[in-house]
């Protein structure tokens, strides 16, 4: 939006001073996730910039928190740190438990609401589909129903039926709460999908299943990936079920963090922000280009 | 519907290849296309009625139904072993209102009796306890005696403790010993009943929920404007920009949106607590003094500050998608028409928008309303949404029912608001990132 | 060679934790926390070769509350306050626990004797005394020091934030007698209507001051980062923060609440019968003693008493911090169990409206 040559001086005023009332919103955005990352480096146990830190003095930053990551919780923190120390960090230490349990638990609930996502988005997005629209509300409102609400019958249903405490009811209620993500993303893929498609691949022989694989599958790809790349943020960041129906043994990462923000929120605590935010930035970077290639394949163009 | 084209044309009526009638056979292609897109969905389907409906199910029986007072399970045969089974039936001989005579306290006493065999008389009292407060030493004391006291029971009972002719105790066991109750949607409503059973309002120092849920909606739709004001202009700004620097500066909308809820935060925490990054600021360049550093955080500002930042990519987005496609000819027409650049932006470029507005207003304001971890983290005393209230009933009072009351009302107001959205916008075109 | 070493017993520590029986045992975590595994847990797994996990919790009655309600028990032993062993215990929440199992004291004393009075009930065995008082920072008070309960409502006198635990429990006894109650009729006032409002009066004249805790480890951390000037704490928390840490924090015991805490064994425990065997091993004489050189509650047996000395630091008596001496008692006021057992539920009602206000 170039300033038009007719602009009036207050209109040429009022163009700078948007520009800058912009940039502050900006700035509002994204410098509370950026200014996790110097901080996590504090040498001391503080929360704010240090004089040393100010003057870029090297020793003002260290990385003593991120350690902080793989001793707390171990057997024998100060020993030599060799195969057995390293062993013990794998089997004892919190953090990497947390993170352990969290790609764990991550991994199969996407698993399975991509799987059922995917499927059932095929469906509704069949026109002949039957009570679509309450069936796709039903679907997508595990997104919008409070979490303190799904999770408080959770804890009910899940204790009369022994599902509670268990890895399998943690991965079946992060499952549900991926699902709308997946739902959405695919069906916007179908939404652009040019059904002649099948078609000609049907006229030319192919049978269902080898038009979905050969013909469907690839193109909506894209979508389904992002879908699952939803699915595991969800379960990835998720807290409230975990600290309704989770055991003590199945701490997540957003799990432990939250112990630590409430108790003692020490710069670790910021140092597991700091790689978090760096693999929300993996994670954006790839949904990024998905969809670019999702629209390069559509023939939309990316202008 | 490859056999359907297969048809040679013949008189009478259309036939397939195989002799069936041809509208027959569209008919049960039709079906079978149908049952097909649907065998697709039920998988799905029945998964989320297992792990999302079933649970909100019951999670509203126990906001109507607490057994506690008549019915106790076994800790190691799982057994249900019915309570106060003597008094249950002379409530439902003798109509509300009656007064407890020589049977009813004989029947207390029996039931007490039995209760203390199987040690379910905190149960018992803890139940009544949350209508009647003190009531439950009330019950563990009187079981502890109960097998030795001797007719007539009344006064072996009032001898026990005088409290028992307390005609509010009597209301409540008569209510508690119902298998349908709406008394804890009166307490989630701050009303209580009166010694003869009528619903009044509670006391002034105890009613807290209408408080909280008004509350969070006023601080929602706080949220929502401030999102929105904050939103407009740089979703203005992404949609006039050309799209090469739109999609850079969309990371600093989209990286937020990715980033964990607990990051953003435990940044907000580092940023406004008192020893914070921002006080640190305005106290180094001689804004505020070292004494007297803001208060920014565990308070209702804090909880309005973070809330918004993360809330804001949601508002932003839908507003986004609706702007991009707006053909700026119009506001030029306009303006060659000699309309102000305020007119036209006024007359023609917002009423464009409303569609984003809407979309935008109310996800915010949905999500918002059933927010729980922020406010916990950040909101103090004051900064407290309904979410965070439920969330001490389940895990600090224990009272399950109350919860489940408080959340039944909560999750009513979101679909109402879920179904306004629907209606309005359709959840088709929800859209992210 | 001495990698060798390692590695094997390492390897021999793999072998050994697959096949070893655990136990779960829930406490408060932080200092307090660490003070029992040193004490007990360490100890017991040397002796038994039983793991021993440990699990936290804000107050761990209310999670142990909901597991067995919902038929789910997972942990073993659980480290409960009195008031809440108490009402647990009547609603059939814990084992009943047989006291003639517990061993007599090292001096020969029968158990049910050597035990304070009261210590041991149907399902609690008590392992300390602990104290809900507060805690100044001492930079911000160099001039002149908080000497009285009354003091920490004094916001003019000794200006700053304060810390609160966000429960009616200790706050309402503390306010009052902030109030001028004599310690000895504050209960009695408790029970009326004028004495609760009376209380919640005097917490109103610092209410737009305070930052509410939850977790027994925020209130040193508040101090320490200079969010509050003065909290109420655990006074074994603000011990291990000041002596241990060297953190420049004041203890006032005026006015402090204190009360009995200890181990008891859900109902439903998956070990029982380890769970007990831990219960007995971490009350005896000398590990009640031995807990003290870690944190400063008092033991819950009087033949451990003699044997506690110094602070793990190896230089600083224990004696004056515990809540129980001479000095810290003298306007003191034991918590009442069966006051906080009824009016718990009612009382946070109230609480949590005024909060909200």
């Amino acid at each position: 939006m170039a300033l038009p040559t007719y602009a009036s001086p207050l209109e040429r005023l009022w163009y700078y001073v948007y520009r800058a009332i912009c940039a502050l919103i900006f700035l509002f955005l994204i410098a509370p996730i950026l200014i996790v990352i110097p901080l996590s480096f504090n040498a001391e146990p503080y929360f704010t910039f240090t004089e040393k830190m100010l003057s870029f003095d090297p020793t003002g930053y260290s990385t003593r928190w991120y350690d902080l990551l793989l001793t707390f919780g171990m057997g024998k923190p100060d020993a030599v740190r060799d195969a057995a120390w390293w062993s013990d960090v794998w089997q004892n230490a919190a953090w990497v438990n947390a993170a352990k349990n969290s790609v764990i638990i991550g991994f199969f609930s996407t698993l399975l609401a991509t799987f059922l996502g995917t499927l059932a988005a095929l469906g509704l997005s069949r026109p002949e589909m039957p009570f679509r629209r309450v069936i796709m509300a039903i679907l997508i409102s595990p997104m919008i129903v409070p979490i303190i609400i799904t999770a408080t019958g959770l804890f009910f249903f899940y204790s009369a039926t022994g599902l509670a405490n268990t890895y399998l009811g943690i991965i079946m209620a992060h499952a549900t709460l991926g699902i709308p993500f997946v739902i959405i993303t695919v069906t916007a893929t179908l939404v652009g999908f040019d059904k002649t498609l099948n078609q000609a691949a049907a006229s030319l022989g192919a049978n269902p299943t080898t038009t979905f694989f050969k013909i469907t599958m690839p193109l909506i790809l894209p979508g389904v990936i992002s879908g699952a790349l939803f699915a595991f943020v969800t379960s990835f960041d998720e807290v409230v079920v975990v600290l309704f129906v989770a055991a003590y043994d199945q701490q997540t990462i957003p799990r432990q963090m939250w112990n630590g923000i409430r108790e003692q929120i020490s710069p670790a605590i910021l140092s597991v922000a700091t790689i978090l935010v760096i693999v929300s930035i993996a994670l954006l970077t790839t949904v990024e280009l998905l969809r670019r290639r999702s629209e390069r394949l559509r023939g939309i163009s990316p202008g | 519907m490859s056999d359907a084209s297969h048809d040679s044309v013949q008189s009478g009526p259309l036939t397939t290849a195989d002799g069936k009638p041809l509208k027959a056979a569209l008919a049960s292609a039709q079906a079978h296309r149908t049952r097909r897109a649907f065998y697709l969905v039920a998988p799905l389907l029945f998964f989320v009625v297992i792990t999302f409906l079933m649970p909100i199910g019951q999670l509203l029986t126990k906001s109507v139904n607490n057994p506690a007072f008549y019915s106790w399970q076994d800790r190691d045969t799982g057994e249900k072993i019915p309570l106060m089974v003597d008094l249950r039936a002379w409530f439902d001989a003798h109509p509300a209102g009656t007064g407890p005579d020589e049977a009813a306290y004989a029947a207390l006493v029996t039931g007490l009796v039995h209760a203390k065999e199987v040690k379910a008389q905190g149960q018992i009292g803890t139940r009544i306890n949350y209508e009647v407060s003190g009531s439950r030493s009330l019950f563990t004391k009187t079981a502890r005696k109960a097998d030795k006291l001797e007719p007539p029971y009344k006064e072996a009972v009032l001898d026990v403790d005088k409290d028992w002719d307390d005609p509010k105790l009597w209301n409540s066991m008569r209510n508690a010993s119902k298998a349908f109750t709406i008394d804890f949607y009166l307490s989630a409503l701050d009303r209580t009943r009166d010694d003869s059973g009528n619903i009044i309002k509670a006391d002034e120092e105890r009613a807290v929920y209408i408080l909280l849920f008004e509350r969070t909606l006023v601080m929602s739709a706080l949220i929502t404007f401030i999102t929105f004001l904050l939103g407009f202009p740089i979703a203005h700004l992404l949609a006039t920009l050309p799209l090469r620097h739109s999609n850079l500066l969309m990371i600093f909308v989209l990286l937020p949106f990715w980033t964990s809820l607990l990051v953003r935060t435990t940044s907000w925490i580092v940023l406004l607590q008192s020893q914070g990054v921002v006080n640190d600021i305005w106290v180094s360049v001689g804004l505020i003094s070292d004494e007297n550093r803001l208060q920014m955080i565990y308070n209702q500002a804090g909880t309005i500050i973070a809330m918004t930042h993360i809330l804001l990519p949601f508002m932003v987005l839908p507003l986004y998608s609706v702007m991009r496609p707006i053909d700026p000819s119009y506001v030029r027409a306009a303006r060659s028409l000699g309309a102000t650049s305020w007119t036209a932006f006024r007359r023609i470029y917002m009423p464009q928008t409303i569609p984003g507005i809407g979309a935008g207003g109310l996800l915010v304001f949905i999500l918002a309303v059933g927010y729980y971890i922020t406010p916990a983290l950040v909101g103090g005393s004051t900064g407290q949404l309904i979410s965070n209230l439920i969330a001490f009933h389940m895990q600090n009072s224990l009272n399950w029912s109350l919860a489940a009351a408080l959340a039944s009302l909560l999750l009513f107001a979101v679909l109402l608001l879920y179904w306004l959205y629907d209606r309005l916008i359709g959840i088709d075109n929800l859209k992210l990132g | 060679m001495k990698k060798t070493l390692i590695l094997t017993t390492a390897l021999a520590g793999f072998a050994f934790s697959a096949a070893a029986e655990e136990i779960t045992v829930m406490s408060w975590g932080g200092a307090y926390g660490k003070s029992q595994i040193e004490a007990y847990h360490k100890p017991f797994m040397e002796k038994t070769g039983i793991k021993v996990i440990s699990v936290d919790a804000d107050n761990p009655a209310t999670p142990i509350k909901a597991q067995v309600e919902a038929g789910n028990v997972t942990v073993d032993v659980v480290d409960v306050e009195y008031a809440d062993a108490v009402r647990l215990c009547d609603e059939g929440l814990l084992e009943e626990i047989d006291p003639s199992i517990l061993p007599a004291g090292s001096d020969g004393t029968p158990a049910m004797d050597d035990f304070l009075p009261g210590a041991v009930t149907d399902c609690l065995v008590t392992t300390i005394v602990f104290s809900t008082m507060y805690a100044y920072d001492m930079e911000k008070f160099a001039d002149m020091a908080p000497t009285t309960i009354a003091d920490f409502y004094d916001l003019e006198k000794f200006p700053g934030k304060r810390g609160l635990r966000k429960s009616a429990k200790a706050n309402l006894e503390m306010a009052l007698m902030a109030d001028g109650v004599p310690a000895g009729e504050v209960y009695d006032l408790l029970e009326t209507d004028e004495g609760v409002d009376r209380a919640f009066a005097k917490l109103d004249t610092i209410k737009d001051s305070v930052v509410w805790w939850e977790a027994g480890a925020q209130p040193p951390q508040l101090l320490a980062d200079g969010e509050v000037s003065m909290t109420t704490a655990y006074n074994g928390r603000i011990f291990n923060a000041a002596v241990g840490e060297g953190q420049p924090f004041g203890s006032v015991f005026d006015g402090q609440v204190y009360e009995y805490d200890g181990y008891a064994i859900p109902k439903g425990a998956p070990n029982l019968e380890r769970a007990l065997e831990f219960l007995v091993f971490a009350t005896e004489t000398e590990q009640l003693a031995e807990q003290a050189k870690w944190i400063s509650y008092g033991p819950a047996r009087k033949s451990s008493g003699p044997l506690v000395g110094l602070y793990q630091d190896g230089k600083t008596e224990m004696g004056p911090h515990m809540p129980t001496s001479a000095d810290n008692l003298v306007n003191a006021l034991p918590s009442n169990f069966e006051f906080w057992a009824d009016r718990n539920t009612d009382l946070n009602e109230r609480f949590n409206a005024w909060l909200a206000k």
